[in-house]
Parts: C-alpha cells; sequence; structure tokens
C-alpha cells in the first residue's frame, strides 16, 4: 500500500487493523503523533489528510491510502518551525507537551475551516459569509483536543495571535 | 481487534454485492463509532466494506427540498450554504455534536447507524441485552443518568445519541436504501426501533442494506428553527437532552404548523408529535407550551439516576418554543 506522508512515498503492508496513528508511530517511526485515549476523546493523534484534521486513532490505515498526510513533524520549513509551534512557546501553550502535536494539527487545520466561513456551534448568523476570530469561538472549534495540565489559556493565545492578527485582540 | 477483509465499494450496487450472504459484513463510513466498537470487541465484523466514497452529493431542488448522499461528511453539511439557509436546526444540531475532527470523519449514514454509548454497552464485563440478547440490563439498576425516559422497556434503556437525526426527524427527513432486493425509501421516524424485547435490532433496516441518501422536503418555516442541547459541559459531549423545534405562526399568534423532535431521551430520535397536535391551530403562549410540554412527557418515566430529565426537557422545549414565537422572522 502506499501512502504519502509530510511529501514523502511510503510503500508499506499494514494489517487492515491497523489504525493511522499506529501506521505513523509504529511503521514509520514518526513518533511526533501521540497516542492519548486511543478512541477519539483526547484529540493527541490528530493530523491533517489533505489539509483536514482528523483524529488517526480511529482511522483504519488502509482507508488513508494515497492521501496527503502531515503530522506535525511535516510543519516545520526551511525557516525552522512553523509559526504556531513558535506562538506556543511564546504564549506557554503547554507543560508537559503530550497534547502539543495534536493541539498544533488541529488549530491548523482550525483555521483553515474558520477560513472557509464554516461556522461553529457558537456562530450567531449561519448565514454570514465570514466567522470572526473570537477567544470563544477557538476554545469551542478546539474542544477536541484536551490537555490535562490545563494549557488552554495559552493554547488560546497562541492559536489567536497566529492566526487572528493584532486586529482581532 | 478481531481480523476483518477490507474492501472498497466502487459504488452501492458493488457494496450490496460485497455485503450479499455475509450476515457478519459491516458498512464503513469514517468509523468514528465503528472501529471503536471493534477495539471494544462490541462489534466483531469479519468484512468491512469501505463506502466512504460513494454518495458525496448534495442535490438542491427548486421545490426547496434536499438530497444528502450517505457519504457526504457532517461538516460538509453543516457548511452547506443551502442547509444552512434552509435547514439551520440541521447545521446547528450538527455544529453541536461531537467534536471538529470527528465531524470531519463522520458520514451521513455513519451517523444514522452509529451506537448508543451506554457504558453497559461497551463493557464486556456488564450484562447487556443489546450486546448478549437474553443477558440481562446492568443499566437498569446501575449508573443511568444518561438514560432513557421515554419509550424504554424492561430489556433496555439506551438512547439513541445523535444530534443529527433529532433535526432529520423534526424535518421529516426519509431514508433512501438500496439492497438485494432494490431500493426503498423510509421515514427517518420510522428507522431507528424502540428497544422492546430485542433491543440489539436497532433499526429497520436488513442484513446488507446499504443507506445511500437522506431526503429533506420542503419546510418554509424551518428557517424559524432551533436545536438547543443540553450537556454536562460546553462542548463535545453527548446531550442529556436537545430539543429541535421550528414554528410557523400567523400574524395574530396562531401556531399554524410546528415541528418537533427530542433527542437524550429514548432509543431513537423523538419525534414529539403530541405536542406538536397540541400546539397546531392554538395560541403561541408560555401556557400552551406547558401544555404541549406535558402532554409529550406524560409517558415519560425516570430511572433512578436520570427522573431529572424528564423537567429538563419540559423546561428545554419550552424555553425553545418561547424563544421561535419571540422571533420575528418568517
Amino acid at each position: 500500500m502506499h501512502f504519502n506522508v509530510n511529501g514523502r512515498d511510503h510503500e508499506v503492508e499494514p494489517d487492515s487493523r491497523t489504525s493511522l496513528l499506529d501506521l505513523l508511530r509504529e511503521h514509520l517511526r514518526l513518533t511526533g503523533t501521540k497516542k492519548g485515549c486511543d478512541q477519539g476523546a483526547c484529540g493527541a493523534c490528530t493530523v491533517l489528510v489533505d489539509g483536514v484534521r482528523i483524529n488517526s486513532c480511529l482511522a483504519l490505515a488502509v482507508q488513508y491510502q494515497d492521501r496527503a498526510i502531515t503530522t506535525v513533524e511535516g510543519l516545520e520549513a526551511d525557516s525552522g518551525l512553523h509559526a504556531l509551534q513558535q506562538a506556543f512557546i511564546a504564549h506557554d501553550g503547554f507543560q508537559c507537551g503530550y497534547c502539543t502535536p495534536g493541539q498544533v494539527c488541529s488549530a491548523i487545520g482550525m483555521a483553515k475551516e474558520l477560513e472557509r466561513g464554516i461556522p461553529s456551534a457558537l456562530t450567531e448568523d449561519l448565514c454570514a459569509m465570514s466567522m470572526a476570530w473570537t477567544r470563544d469561538e477557538i476554545r469551542e472549534r478546539m474542544s477536541g483536543n484536551l490537555c490535562r495540565c490545563g494549557a488552554y489559556n495559552g493554547i488560546v493565545t497562541a492559536i489567536e495571535t497566529t492566526f487572528a492578527g493584532e486586529s482581532a485582540r | 481487534m478481531m481480523p476483518f477483509n477490507y474492501a472498497r465499494a466502487r459504488d452501492p450496487a458493488d457494496a450490496v454485492r460485497l455485503a450479499a450472504g455475509r450476515t457478519e459484513a459491516r458498512f464503513l463510513g469514517g468509523g468514528t463509532n465503528l472501529v471503536d466498537l471493534m477495539r471494544e470487541s462490541v462489534e466483531v465484523p469479519k468484512t468491512l466494506i469501505d463506502v466512504t466514497e460513494l454518495s458525496q452529493e448534495i442535490t438542491a431542488r427548486d421545490d426547496g427540498s434536499l438530497l444528502i448522499g450517505a457519504g457526504v461528511k457532517n461538516t460538509t453539511i453543516a457548511a452547506d450554504r443551502r442547509v444552512r439557509e434552509r435547514f439551520p436546526l440541521l447545521a446547528r444540531a450538527i455544529l453541536s455534536g461531537a467534536s471538529g475532527q470527528i465531524r470531519n470523519m463522520a458520514t451521513v449514514g455513519g451517523n444514522i447507524m452509529q451506537r448508543t454509548r451506554c457504558y453497559y454497552f461497551y463493557d464486556e464485563s456488564a450484562r447487556c441485552n443489546k450486546r448478549t440478547p437474553g443477558a440481562g440490563c446492568d443499566a437498569i439498576d446501575g449508573f443511568n443518568r444518561i438514560h432513557a425516559i421515554l419509550g424504554a422497556s424492561p430489556a433496555c434503556v439506551a438512547t439513541h445519541p445523535s444530534d443529527m437525526c433529532v433535526a432529520l426527524a423534526a424535518l421529516d427527513a426519509s431514508v433512501h436504501t438500496v439492497s438485494a432486493t432494490g431500493h426503498r425509501t423510509l421515514k427517518l421516524a420510522d428507522l431507528h426501533r424502540l428497544p422492546g424485547d430485542t433491543p440489539h435490532i436497532e433499526t429497520e433496516l436488513a442484513p446488507g442494506e446499504l443507506i445511500t441518501a437522506v431526503g429533506i422536503p420542503p419546510c418554509s418555516f424551518a428557517t424559524r428553527s432551533v436545536y438547543r442541547k443540553v450537556r454536562d459541559r460546553a462542548s463535545y459531549a453527548f446531550a442529556l437532552v436537545s430539543v429541535a423545534a421550528a414554528l410557523d405562526l400567523t400574524d395574530n399568534g396562531t401556531v399554524r404548523d410546528v415541528r418537533i423532535a427530542l433527542g437524550g431521551v429514548a432509543h431513537k430520535p423523538w419525534r414529539a408529535e403530541k405536542a406538536e397536535a397540541a400546539l397546531r391551530g392554538g395560541q403561541a403562549t408560555e401556557a400552551s407550551f406547558q401544555l404541549a410540554a406535558d402532554a409529550e412527557l406524560k409517558e415519560a418515566r425516570g430511572l433512578r439516576h436520570n427522573a431529572f430529565k424528564i423537567e429538563l426537557a419540559r423546561r428545554t422545549l419550552v424555553a425553545c418554543l418561547a424563544e421561535l414565537s419571540r422571533r420575528d422572522e418568517k
């Protein structure tokens, strides 16, 4: 089977039972993506598939052949860390760091959803063409990522400063 | 997880063919519930037939109806401008469910066919008539705060967890299916069964029958609609009680038509026909809303930990109707 992860092609023959998370960690040795609950409750395993965030623990790897998979290892550019990763450092968006790869990937996928005008449960006017970046919106849209250290305020600030710009603050 | 064969269906007919004669085959959508159940050995399919790439269209007709393919992702429905404009309660119901990641994975067909989140159903060491027919139910005398208050039986008090289906029930949606014997259409409200003596049989679908689409008929007053979900945390939690409602008022405040469905209260999305009948033709007042809620919840029965849901459902329904009656939009 063919998998494309962070722009690199891999030929792997996983068991049909293998989750995308286990494929990344155990077969491709990309251990940046974390296993928290392994049942879709915590978001530590969040990766991007064709730019869309999903829980890799609930995804069977066989379903994601020939798709463009991005993990935290694929975010870094030649210039260094992704701007959101820098913002997590600057704003104390983590303590132990275990949930961070999932938080970062999730936030990048979430930002695209918001920019595309996809509403959230908090959106007042469903017919609005664009969505506002507010801290409450970020919290609602990031509710699938738990942080047991409770670094939420820093996480929200890191996301806000990276994607919302000064105008939204 | 037990080993299984994986096959990707090319089209609905291919999916039906692959499932034919295999009672232990399951159709695979986003996998957000099925994969979890397989890991817990609650589901042990021998074959998974991947149908995520089928039925991807949302088709709008001039009469105001919509046909949503079973493979459409939950996020895609909630983002669809026609859904947001014509059936806002459906977009709101979907957005109030699960997390962003899960909504990106979950399909319409999978959302409809998801299983209860009763803890005892997932716990292999507990008795569960749904998992093992005739085994007994540990929820009835156990911790049953999240369980059913309407339509339950001595065999099962589980609830259907979907938000989307509650809105679809209120909208009179239909479910289109295909099987070896052909195509058919049934009402979503008739698809899920009450538990009775056979809680392991959850829907009217035959083995190997595949959902291909959901049809939503025109409903001009769905623009005046609401989905309110009451839960233990502000986001990413199943409903204790939810209400989907749409209200059509005349200029003098009479209820011309109304649609109501309740979630979190029964083994199926609960269309509140008694409340609707009580309201139609009458004045839209707080008192009439109370009477309608009473009519619907007259048969409600609480268990040791969930009796609070009866009053919660009553108040949530009244609050939703009051909110809708105050809106000045058409």
